[in-house]
């Protein structure tokens, strides 16, 4: 400690160029929104715990202490949600019985089970921000996407799985591909901004599930409005025995990843959408066909979400009810801008909320508290990243040397 | 881009083509009549509209008509507005025509749905009022913000921690308390969005989902934490239904805009207030110049940012006030996320309206028909789900965006951080 002080006062030293560094650098706001998100989640859990306004009325540290304890309790229970009890693991790997491990590791693989659909729909809201389009409608093309994918795995029957999971794998992408074609088109053709009618069709996805849940896809066994189950044929295989739901939609989502990030970075077109991103008037000067980039885009953002309902349903609830909704697409802007639009920080971030989730999960069932409190911690840390300013100003750093980019979606289109 | 500016057509000015184009959509608007409506009604059929709302002291008789006849004379009178149109065309007032020729197509829709029975317009048109309100409200929240260049998609969430609010301190202390804590709580939350759209130059969408996020967290967790457990902090009552001395006693007309609470009353007071307010004072064409050209109006010596500030404040409480409507004008009670996307069909009212409380105010109500009439449908036996119904209001707002008939103009600074140089 002594050592790092020092060596920090008298600039030009390796550790204080580093710290230097360090402190200006994107990545540390975005370490520290989430460390400060998670602290004010913490403060609101223990604010909303009775019994330390009870303690208030004899003494102070007696409340503090139950605040503390409060909190305490409740990421300690997220933490075994979302990673398991390492007591059980390491007693399991002990034993070397090969159902107790599986057991003792299902809340990790749980985990990532939930961050499977925040990939996806963290990447489609990504290539729309590289691009300059802002796809907030993730949500209603997850939506289509499950339900073109449940409709295919329902209605088309006698196919080897080989074919038959892939096949209403990619007719769930589809769907949610004509989800965000849509909008795209419009914003292309017309100018008309794409916020709005991604929203717009959000709401039509909704009520088109609705109708399509009590009618034509409802299953006429049951008394709920919920699908039939689908095919056995088109399920998303399981990897692991029951309860253990860890499947291979985990692989397909990395694999997108993978692609998203070839597809940018690595070739002619992708150079083409992100510069149609950066600056829509140089790449209209460059010859760049800006209407077409951003129809593409959207078709893919709207199909990526549409593979992030598809793979829920065939992976892992395997059935459709009108309950599907799921925040996902709310929390996949968060994810965009946490990763920074890059398809490993989408990855990575994915991982983080996708852990959040499921220890939510397991926290409101051991520890009653609502699983609500992970959308406040995250509307927090889209909140801190997205004005790196307030994360700047509460711990001091110093400004980065780069002005930050600031998000910006694009006013071109309507050329027509 | 260049479209946006083409647009720009503050005088009313109507192109050849949009003439004929509106022309051709008349004629198909009457078409429809025919081919739907017409075809599929045998002459001598009485349709039935009951004119007293259900619990009204107003008696007004019931209005009995022949389909039928009532159908052709709808029929005739869409065609010779088609072709008035497509002739001499109605100029500026094309809008208004191509209102009134929806306004056939519905009748007649509701004529034909309800041919052999009865069906109780008022009660529909009541609801309609109703509903209409929170629509109405959120949109005049949407376009103060939008009008000084902030766009403001956190209206959703507004209204719903003002429901919740209202809910909660309107069962501790009383219902007017839970009134003016539901309007701090949308002026808090109009604080937040401003501070990061304004100050700290966020991306306003993204500021705007911030909010939605953490509202929705907040007011789940809340709920789901004490308002479940504990009954007696949900339960605030409801403002009473207060009828209009005189207005309310119009036959018809009364009893369907004149006696409701003091939501619907406030609604119109504040649609008289915002129109004037912006389009006849000082303080709105400021306001307005803001959001169209930010840099020319600080050239002018207005404070762009504050003047800003006070527009998303002011729209934040007005936000705050049609949040409280759910539970004190309505419902009663707060359950999770209660608005269930009314925020954005607000949104939508406003884009509908072209940013013109007038505007919004007709969409508000348009949509509030759609709502009230979705709960009818099963009454009416027609081939249409009222799930489609309830789409509407997102699909007509799509089509207005895109220009297809007659374009909605933005504020044009709308969404832009200003940066003084």
């Amino acid at each position: 400690m002594k050592i790092e002080k020092a060596k920090a006062q008298t600039p030009q030293k390796p550790l204080a160029v580093f710290l230097d560094e360090i402190t200006r650098s994107p990545m540390m706001v975005n370490i520290l929104a989430i460390i400060t998100g998670l602290f004010l989640g913490g403060v609101i859990a223990a604010l909303t715990t009775e019994n330390v306004y009870a303690a208030l009325k004899s003494s102070l540290g007696e409340s503090l202490k139950l605040a503390l304890q409060a909190a305490w309790n409740t990421y300690k229970a997220l933490f075994l949600g979302a990673f398991g009890d390492p007591q059980r693991i390491v007693s399991a790997l002990q034993s070397g019985d090969l159902n107790a491990i599986n057991r003792a590791l299902s809340p990790f693989a749980e985990s990532l089970v939930q961050a499977t659909p925040y990939i996806f729909a963290g990447l489609a809201v990504a290539l729309g921000f590289r691009v300059g389009l802002f796809n907030i409608g993730a949500e209603g093309q997850i939506f289509v996407g499950a339900l073109a994918a449940v409709w295919a795995g329902v209605f088309i029957k006698g196919l080897p799985p080989i074919i038959h999971a892939p096949l209403a794998l990619l007719i769930g992408g589809l769907g949610g591909a004509i989800w965000g074609l849509i909008p795209g088109w419009l914003k292309a053709k017309t100018g008309a901004h794409e916020v709005i009618n991604t929203i717009m069709m959000n709401y039509i996805a909704f009520r088109l599930s609705e109708y399509l849940l009590t009618g034509v896809l409802r299953d006429p066994a049951k008394t709920t409005p919920i699908s039939a189950p689908i095919e056995r044929s088109a399920w998303i295989p399981r990897l692991f025995p029951d309860p253990n739901r860890f499947h291979a939609g985990f692989f397909i989502a990395l694999f997108m990843a993978l692609l998203v990030y070839i597809l940018l970075f690595k070739t002619t077109w992708g150079f083409e959408l992100r510069t149609v991103g950066a600056n829509p008037s140089a790449a209209r000067y460059a010859g760049m066909n800006i209407v077409r980039s951003m129809v593409i885009t959207m078709a893919l953002s709207g199909g990526l979400a549409g593979l992030a309902g598809a793979n829920e349903v065939l992976g892992v609830n395997r059935n459709l009810g009108v309950a599907f909704s799921s925040g996902y697409g709310f929390d996949s802007i968060a994810l965009a801008l946490l990763g920074n639009s890059h398809p490993l920080g989408v990855v990575l971030a994915s991982l983080l909320f996708g852990f959040l989730r499921n220890g939510a999960i397991q926290m409101q069932l051991t520890a009653g508290i609502p699983i609500d409190i992970i959308s406040i911690i995250q509307a927090m840390i889209l909140a801190f990243i997205a004005a790196p300013a307030i994360i700047r100003t509460i711990y001091r750093l110093k400004p980065p040397k780069e002005p930050e980019i600031r998000l910006q979606t694009s006013s071109a289109g309507g050329s027509s | 881009m260049t479209t946006q500016t083409m647009t720009k057509s503050a005088t009313g000015y109507i192109s050849p083509t949009r003439e004929r184009v509106m022309g051709v959509l008349f004629l198909i608007i009457a078409a429809a009549i025919w081919v739907f409506f017409i075809r599929n009604t045998t002459p001598g059929v009485e349709t039935t509209f009951g004119m007293t709302p259900g619990g009204s002291q107003v008696q007004t008789p019931d209005w009995v008509f022949e389909t039928y006849t009532a159908l052709n004379i709808l029929l005739f009178l869409s065609i010779a507005l088609a072709v008035y149109q497509l002739v001499r065309g109605f100029k500026r007032y094309t809008n208004i025509v191509l209102g009134v020729i929806s306004g056939f197509f519905i009748f007649a829709f509701l004529a034909w749905g309800a041919s052999g029975l009865s069906l109780n317009l008022s009660g529909l048109l009541r609801v309609m009022v109703i509903r209409s309100v929170p629509l109405t409200l959120g949109a005049f929240s949407g376009i103060l913000c939008e009008r000084s260049g902030v766009f403001n998609i956190a209206i959703e969430g507004m209204m719903l921690t003002a429901a919740f609010c209202a809910a909660l301190f309107g069962s501790l202390v009383n219902i007017w308390f839970g009134l003016l804590t539901a309007m701090i709580s949308g002026l808090v939350l109009g604080g937040v969005l401003a501070v990061l759209a304004i100050k700290y130059k966020v991306n306003q969408i993204i500021a705007g989902t911030v909010i939605n996020i953490f509202a929705t967290g907040l007011t789940s967790f809340l709920s789901a934490k004490f308002l479940q457990k504990y009954q007696y902090l949900n339960n605030p009552g409801r403002f009473p239904t207060w009828d209009v001395p005189g207005l309310s006693q119009i036959p018809f007309i009364g009893p369907i805009f004149f006696s409701h609470n003091l939501f619907v009353y406030a609604m119109y007071i504040l649609l008289i207030v915002l129109t004037v307010a912006l389009f006849y004072t000082r303080w709105g064409l400021r306001l307005r110049s803001v959001g169209e050209h930010p840099k020319a109006a600080d050239t002018l010596g207005i404070q762009v940012n504050r003047t800003r500030y006070m527009a998303v404040l002011l729209g934040g409480t007005m936000a705050g006030f049609a949040g409280a409507y759910f539970i004190l004008g309505s419902v009663g009670r707060f359950d999770e996320v209660l608005t269930a996307g009314r925020g954005f069909i607000a949104l939508a009212a406003m884009i509908f309206g072209n940013w013109n409380p007038f505007g919004a105010f007709g969409a508000g109500l348009l949509f509030g028909f759609a709502d009230s009439l979705a709960g009818k449908l099963t009454i009416l036996r027609v081939p249409i789900h009222n799930k489609f119904l309830e789409m509407a209001p997102y699909i007509v707002t799509m089509i207005v965006l895109a220009g297809i008939i007659g374009r909605g103009q933005p504020p044009a600074a709308g969404g832009q951080p200003y940066e003084k140089e």
